[in-house]
């Protein structure tokens, strides 16, 4: 961050400052529309009561049982995908990296069919099995593309993930047809079993990665200038983006072993953040919002855009993402991936 | 946004084993051909193979008989020409198919990792197949003809951007990270479908995976005509392949007419991966292994490598639906679980022996 005192570079952080603060406005309001709206219509004066414990019982059940815990998950889960997602793009230089492409989802959607369906996991120990898959995945993406360029890692993780598409597809076809269904609904990315044991999950190991990722957003910024430049500026490149790819992987890991394999979030988040930050660098605090932002509002839809059908959130997340793609890969300009 | 592209340090986008700048070695003919005849023996013997192995395993002496005096009545003749030997024919067909397209697509595109499955063409067959199987509603064997427009569809789609990119010159990782991309945006639109509809889930994972399976002569005769036109129009482009390798511009000033070849090319692609598909289900990394060790072997003539792939093709997927039926007796391995289980280490391997010294 060179040149802080320049008027251009303090009004640059001024709006991001604002960009974060409108964002964190936004997630509220999401949060407590999430925790008023439902079956059960509660007013945001009785969510407020029913959270500080002054509602009836039946409210509070209500409020802090069912609806807080699916809440916090969404949020949670929402910051550690666009943060991971920010991250990937910015290390492997490329707008089209993000855990879905690179194989970290699917190596989790991989162990959580397995767990789910023959070893009939849930819970805890679902989880568990999902993050050891996922880390395990992504250890050897690491190791197999141990000293290789940044797209080579990119190929071998598209290879990790056709071979788990493999194992998901094979289970499938082993297994009774409601496992089936209840695999194909974890794997969609759903938020229906979030209780307040994943939100806890979730919440240590956020609290332990998000700030370690947000630190490291200066060296990212001279990470971007490309490899030689850096390291004339004295970053150790090689060992810098080792543990920016392995923090990455880690938080969508994390992320999706609580949720399930959610599209997009990680794709699009970081563009977004770039985009209304206006500064053109990367800007990982607001990626991570907008992470939550739209799981939380996906969440919303999702719920409620049909009537009776509760649909997981990760196809919503799909529909919004796949056009996103497309204008990607079509559009014209130097900056066409 | 200041996307930098990943090209820096990427090896030569050019084919396989391309025209190096130091003069190529002249293959001789009597070598290759003597390949080929090793690869039909090998092909004759998977095949063997296929007819004999299986939850029932049968001596050769009555698969022989089986095909020469066949009985009805006898339950081992039975197997072997009803449930045996429609499969065989259909992973030869199969198998041809994906390895020739394979061929075809790396050297149309320029692009050593082309593969139908990892550009995302098998995700636009399963999104048909599924349309067909829960909106349509298809019964029998007519998902097959969707699965085939699928196919076609998205191969345009992707040679469509791969064109786009062409000017500039799309990077090898660039196709197959929008392949990736496709694939994930179109696998979430099939799993939406299949969510609210078990019928269908429960018709689409048994062709989801990539089988041989059940697949009787109807499925042959359907997928025939399909794969002899694109292996026709594909070995009818070889020549011109061979020009494109070289880059557009020198392929025009030698004379070639370069859009009737990557029309030609692009049409037996979309025949081959289109058929293949339909009948087998998506089957990613046998285009792409087969393509590579034909451009091994055979060299970067196309005239040899398409035919060496002709045969590699079918010798792999029928040997790896044999292996499959070994490994889980008397249960079976799809087929195209085995691909990729093969597949993809080889796509590591690939990975890091073109990364070696160029970093």
């Amino acid at each position: 961050m060179t040149a802080l005192s320049s008027p251009a570079a303090r009004r640059a952080r001024l709006r991001e400052a604002g960009v974060t603060a409108v964002l964190a406005l936004v997630i509220a309001a999401l949060a407590v529309l999430g925790l008023a709206v439902g079956k059960a219509s509660v007013s945001p004066p009785e969510v407020f009561s029913a959270v500080i414990g002054r509602a009836d019982a039946m409210t509070r059940f209500v409020i802090m049982e069912l609806r807080m815990p699916r809440m916090l998950t969404a949020l949670l889960a929402g910051a550690c995908l666009g943060l991971s997602g920010a991250l990937l793009q910015s290390v492997l230089r490329n707008p089209l990296a993000s855990p879905d492409v690179i194989g970290v989802t699917n190596s989790a959607s991989a162990a959580g069919v397995v767990g789910l369906v023959v070893f009939g996991l849930s819970g805890f120990a679902l989880t568990g099995a999902v993050l050891g898959g996922t880390l395990a995945a992504t250890a050897a993406l690491y190791l197999l593309s141990w000293r290789r360029a940044a797209h080579q890692l990119v190929i071998v993780g598209i290879g990790i993930s056709a071979l788990c598409t493999c194992v998901v597809s094979y289970v499938f076809t082993r297994s009774d047809i409601r496992d089936a269904q209840d695999a194909l609904v974890w794997i969609n990315g759903s938020l229906g079993r979030a209780g307040w044991d994943t939100s806890l999950t979730l919440a240590v190991c956020a609290a332990v990665l998000l700030p370690v990722a947000l630190c490291h957003g200066s060296r990212l910024a001279v990470l971007e200038l490309g490899d030689d430049p850096a390291a004339a500026l004295g970053v150790k490149v090689d060992r810098t983006r080792t543990l920016l790819l392995g923090l990455a992987a880690a938080l969508a890991a994390v992320a999706v072993a609580v949720v399930g394999p959610l599209p997009f979030v990680a794709l699009v988040s970081a563009p977004i953040a770039r985009r209304v930050t206006g500064t053109g660098s990367l800007a990982l605090l607001p990626s991570a919002l907008i992470g939550a932002a739209l799981l939380l509002a996906s969440d919303l839809v999702a719920q409620f855009t049909i009537p009776g059908v509760l649909l997981p959130a990760g196809v919503v997340t799909g529909v919004v993402g796949a056009p996103y793609l497309l204008w990607l890969l079509v559009r014209p300009g130097p900056h066409r991936v | 946004m200041p996307v930098l592209p990943v090209t820096r340090g990427t090896p030569d986008p050019a084919a396989p084993g391309a025209p190096t700048g130091a003069a190529p070695r002249r293959r001789r003919i009597g070598p290759l051909a003597a390949g080929l005849l090793a690869l039909a023996a090998a092909l004759v013997a998977v095949c063997v193979l296929s007819l004999a192995v299986g939850a029932n395993a049968l001596p050769f002496g009555t698969v022989w008989q089986a095909l020469t005096h066949y009985d009805p009545a006898n339950p081992h003749h039975l197997i072997v020409v009803e449930k045996r030997l429609p499969r065989t024919l259909v992973g030869i067909t199969v198998g041809l198919g994906l390895a020739v397209a394979g061929v075809v697509m790396q050297g149309l595109t320029r692009n050593p990792l082309a593969d139908p499955g990892l550009l995302g063409v098998n995700a636009g067959a399963s999104l048909a197949v599924v349309v067909a199987l829960s909106v349509f509603g298809v019964q029998g064997n007519a998902y097959l003809w969707f699965a085939f427009a699928g196919t076609t569809l998205v191969t345009v789609a992707v040679y469509g951007v791969a064109g786009a990119a062409g000017r500039g010159g799309a990077t090898p990782v660039t196709l197959v990270l929008a392949g990736a991309a496709v694939t994930a945006a179109l696998t979430s639109v099939v799993t939406a479908i299949l969510l609210t509809d078990q019928a269908a889930l429960d018709q689409m994972r048994f062709w989801q995976v990539g089988a041989l399976t059940a697949r009787d002569f109807t499925v042959f005769w359907q997928t025939l005509p399909g794969i002899a036109a694109g292996f026709v129009l594909a070995f009818a482009a070889s020549r011109g392949l061979n020009g494109l390798a070289m880059g557009e511009e020198v392929a025009r000033s030698l004379g070639q007419k370069v859009g009737l070849v990557r029309g030609f090319a692009a049409l037996s692609v979309v025949l081959l991966c289109g058929s293949a598909t339909a009948a087998a289900g998506p089957i990613s990394f046998a285009g792409l292994i087969v393509a590579h060790l034909a451009a091994r072997i055979a060299g970067p003539d196309h005239r040899w490598s398409i035919p060496y792939a002709a045969l590699a093709g079918p010798v792999l997927l029928v040997g790896c639906d044999v292996l499959g039926r070994i490994v889980v007796r008397p249960g079976e391995l799809q087929v195209g679980v085995v691909v990729a289980a093969v597949g993809a280490p080889l796509l590591v391997v690939l990975i890091r022996m073109r990364g070696k010294g160029r970093r």
